[in-house]
């Protein structure tokens, strides 16, 4: 059953549109891996699922719907009800994520009587329980300590146990490894895939860590500024490209590079506000744009489950179709 | 947290010891004959100059006259005034009273004003509510308050007869001196109308004296809050669900609290000498007023013991916000 | 591949850019057209005043200002008790207030870089020297500090000058060790110091350059703290002797008439006012526009 469901959402800033009407849906225990480079919009899109988009900020969909309720038309009291309990989330650098004047108990414990509430007691017993669960030694005694006094791995658990704290449906994780040591990385990221399938939550896992979204998620959509330009399941999308952005980014990791003296790098950089082509998006970088491309817009087009957003899609040689 | 207070009370010490010895300077720093200018335009004759030198000690050696000064002071012993031939200190403990009263309901008044304006004014950034409070504060901190007391003094009191001119109570009350605090005084007179008059010879000066650091912690609670509200463990906040009001109140507010506590202890340094001026406009029976005649006077013990005290009450003040800072902040308690 | 819509705008120089930034600031734009007019009045006062200011018009004693019953136009703001004009004593007390601005502000900003240059680029000991004692005066509000000063000194405008630069020069010399602090760490210091460069060379062609900015503002606001603190000496009698015209002490006797005529009270406070007012705006507004941090 589908979880999350998002049809042409948009987010603009006054003239710019962060986010580029994106359709796409999230269901029951997937993990659904959004890769792109920074500035692409993809934390952008999570927080306006969230609900955490402010003004000048405004969020648009043809539909956004959580459990086939509506997350648009439905009252701030209520959806605050769902933001935190059956959607939770967790940032990208976890040594600011937390607050400096409370202690990791007071803000994990904030977070269950806001959604469920109990006595005292309950909840303290709660809070060391889902300390254990996210692999913090000597749980009783971090409940009084503060953010500065915890690692930055400790601290990235801490944002873990305070976003499961309700046992939420779906949980985004907003690159959660971004910010940490290169040994922490794997260890938050089998935590959160543990406690996924435990929990059979749906896990939306933004990240440009190619490699990992390779490895743990079942689907995987790839944007460009804002817009998504390709999407499928992790496999056959990361084994045959057929965006050439695609491409360009699986061509920059460092392994496809073996035996080359060079890295390959897409050239020039995401468009902004001010510099947006008129046709594709990529067509100034892209090396296959022809002059249809730079006029104009492609559509998405193939399967639901397997969509690009390119006038000629690469075939299974990686060139050009057409 | 006990090794932080103690690191703080060290660093105390030599800021004293400076301030002694730039009292006990200034003093010394008169042109000329410091006990002819002392006696002024009336003369002196040389045998009440002798007298005079042997009593304030100009006639040994320089290292002496200071720690005898330094001594001294440590017993509170801070001089006697030439025109009262009374102990400073005790002058000053008369008056004190009314400068505290003053400046504990000017600042009441700033930050009851001051604090929830420039929260609202970052909560609500870029309103028509922000850019008048931030008009209003700037206006404020650009105020020459003496001419804010007059003006005030012109329209209340004058044209709309709402106040009285000036005083801490009106003539007709006598109030006995117990606690020097004409709030409470007038209360334990059992004077009718006595508490009402003394609070209406309140609201001026007090208004007066609070409005730059009004302003002043109008413009930091605003940048402060600003800063705090755009943090990432806001959007944390927020994102567990939790009601804008209590993010705002309970997340924001305690971390944005931390640098203007600091602004609101550094104003009791304005707040003392914004007194001078506004005690003189209302002729208000305080320190700053004592101060500023003794200086007509050429009262020169008092200005000297005056502005010792004042500066050693700035001092421990500062220390009490830098401890009260340490308490607010985990970071800091923690890592001393 | 093309390259043309990739290519960025020609760069601006770093004053054009100042100003692009500053222009765009209202108030900073508004009160620096202000201090320019204040400026402009305070160098032509003689041609700009009417009337002179100590001249006495024994016939025209508290006169109202011109829109009022019984004003008279020759007398714009009209008289004060003695029969002076009030809007010439306020254009010549610009001239009074801006100077004496000037040169404190000079005064202090000149000892205030040297010692700051000096305490961090020397450290030790005698950082710390410098360093407790701006401390020291730094916890004394400055118009106590300058208060106690005239007292000591006698009250004339020199001295209120004086005592003026003296308690403002802390927040310069701090300004200057910090900024000086941190750029003798950076590596362009170090291989300066390396080819052999003399102190001297280092601590102003080097370092001093880069601590301009935030000195610039500060000046700025150090002007609105000296015309306010002047004006408050003037007024408690501590400053301009009378009959100088300077706005602080065209207040001092005004309490008397509060009662009967107010424009004696307000023109002069309104301008200090607005002058200090002007410096502050226009002070945000260079630390907005200078401050890279801000920029986007």
């Amino acid at each position: 059953m589908s979880l999350l469901k998002l049809e042409n959402l948009s987010v603009t800033f006054g003239n710019f549109r962060a986010v580029d009407q994106i359709s796409y849906s999230v269901n029951e225990g997937e993990v659904l891996g959004i890769v792109g480079e920074s500035g692409s919009g993809k934390s952008v899109s999570s927080l306006s699922l969230m609900g955490l988009i402010d003004y000048p900020g405004k969020v648009s969909a043809d539909e956004l719907t959580f459990m086939d309720q509506d997350l648009l038309s439905m009252p701030e009291a209520q959806r605050r009800k769902i933001t935190g309990s059956d959607i939770a989330m967790i940032f990208q650098d976890p040594m600011t994520s937390l607050n400096p004047c409370f202690t990791v108990g007071y803000q994990i414990i904030e977070a269950l009587k806001t959604h469920q509430g109990g006595t005292k007691k309950e909840l303290k017993k709660r809070a060391i329980e889902l300390l254990t669960l996210v692999g913090i030694p000597a749980p009783e005694t971090r409940l009084s300590a503060y953010p500065h006094q915890l690692s930055g791995g400790m601290s990235q658990r801490v944002m873990i146990a305070i976003a499961i704290a309700c046992n939420p449906k779906l949980l985004i994780a907003d690159e959660p490894t971004t910010a940490l040591d290169v040994t922490i990385q794997a260890q938050i990221i089998d935590l959160l895939i543990d406690l996924q399938e435990q929990k059979q939550m749906g896990l939306v896992l933004i990240t440009h860590d190619l490699a990992l979204v390779a490895e743990v998620a079942h689907r995987v959509i790839v944007m460009y500024a804002g817009q998504i330009v390709e999407s499928g399941p992790a496999s056959e999308v990361f084994s045959a490209p057929q965006h050439p952005y695609t491409q360009a980014l699986l061509a920059s990791l460092p392994e496809s590079a073996a035996g080359k003296a060079r890295l390959e790098a897409l050239p020039g950089v995401v468009p902004g506000q001010y510099d947006r082509p008129k046709g594709c998006l990529l067509s100034p970088r892209c090396p296959y744009a022809t002059d249809h491309c730079r006029n104009v817009e492609p559509a998405s087009q193939g399967p639901l489950e397997r969509q690009v957003k390119c006038h000629t899609p690469l075939n299974a040689q990686g060139r050009p179709a057409a | 947290m006990f090794q932080f207070i103690f690191r703080r009370l060290s660093l105390v010490i030599p800021t004293f010891i400076g301030i002694t010895l730039l009292t006990f300077t200034l003093i010394r720093l008169i042109p000329g004959d410091p006990i002819e200018v002392m006696a002024g335009e009336r003369g002196v004759s040389a045998e009440r100059h002798a007298e005079l030198s042997a009593q304030l000690g100009f006639d040994q050696p320089l290292y002496v006259q200071y720690f005898h000064y330094v001594t001294g002071v440590l017993q509170g012993d801070l001089g006697n005034s030439l025109v009262t031939k009374e102990p400073v200190l005790s002058e000053f403990l008369t008056l004190f009273p009314a400068t505290i009263e003053l400046a504990f309901c000017a600042a009441i008044f700033a930050i009851l004003i001051g604090l929830p304006a420039g929260m609202i004014a970052a909560v609500k950034r870029g309103t028509l509510f922000d850019h008048s409070v931030m008009t209003f504060s700037l206006t404020g901190y650009s105020m020459p308050i003496f001419w804010w007391a007059l003006l005030l003094m012109l329209i209340f009191s004058v044209n709309l007869g709402w106040t009285p001119v000036s005083g801490r109570i009106d003539v007709v009350y006598w109030i006995d001196d117990v606690t020097g605090f004409m709030l409470i005084d007038s209360i334990l007179s059992g004077e009718e109308g006595a508490l009402s008059s003394a609070i209406a010879h309140l609201i001026l000066p007090s208004i007066v004296l609070g409005t730059i650091p009004m302003a002043v912690i109008a413009r930091m609670t605003r940048s402060s809050m600003l800063e705090v509200l755009s943090e990432d463990y806001i959007r944390t906040a927020r994102a567990k669900g939790i009601a804008p009001w209590r993010v705002i109140i309970i997340h924001a507010l305690r971390n944005a609290l931390i640098p203007v506590i600091t602004v609101i202890g550094l104003q009791v340094g304005i707040l003392l000498s914004g007194a001078i001026l506004t005690e003189t406009v209302f002729a208000w029976p305080g320190i700053g007023k004592w101060l500023i005649e003794s200086i007509g006077r050429r009262d020169y013990p008092v200005v000297q013991g005056g502005i010792l005290i004042v500066a050693t009450i700035i001092i421990v003040v500062n220390l009490l916000v830098d401890i009260a800072y340490g308490i607010v902040n985990p970071r800091i308690r923690h890592s001393r | 591949m093309t390259t043309e819509t990739l290519q960025a705008p020609a760069p601006r120089t770093p004053l054009q850019e100042f100003w692009h930034y500053f222009k765009g600031n209202k108030g900073a734009v508004s009160g620096l057209v202000f201090i320019i007019i204040i400026c402009l009045m305070a160098l032509f006062a003689d041609v700009v005043a009417p009337h002179s200011p100590s001249d006495q018009a024994r016939d025209a004693l508290l006169l109202p200002p011109a829109w009022m019953e019984g004003g008279n136009w020759a007398y714009v703001l009209g008289t004060d008790d003695v029969g002076r004009d009030i809007l010439s004593r306020i254009i010549h007390g610009a001239r009074l207030s801006l100077s004496v601005g000037l040169v404190a502000v000079t005064a202090s900003l000149l000892m205030g870089i040297l010692l700051g240059l000096v305490a961090g680029y020397c450290k030790g000991v005698v950082d710390t020297i410098i360093m407790r004692v701006v401390d020291i005066m730094l916890a004394m509000p400055s118009l106590l500090l300058a208060i106690a000063i005239v007292a000591i000194l006698g009250p004339s405008i020199v001295n209120a000058a004086l005592a003026i630069s003296i308690v403002s020069l802390p927040h310069y010399v701090r300004l200057t060790r910090a900024a000086t602090m941190a750029e003798m760490s950076r590596d362009y210091v170090t291989s300066s110091r390396v080819i052999g460069a003399s102190p001297l060379r280092l601590m102003f062609i080097c370092i001093l350059p880069n601590c301009v900015a935030p000195l610039i503002v500060q000046a700025t606001l150090g002007f609105s703290t000296a015309i306010l603190d002047m004006a408050a000496l003037g007024f408690l009698g501590l400053g301009a002797q009378p009959p100088t015209p300077e706005w602080g002490s065209m207040l001092a006797d005004a309490l008397q008439f509060v009662q009967r005529a107010w424009w004696v009270v307000t023109f002069p406070g309104l301008m200090i006012l607005l002058t200090v007012l002007a410096f502050n705006l226009m002070g945000d507004g260079l630390r907005d526009a200078l401050d890279p941090k801000l920029k986007q």
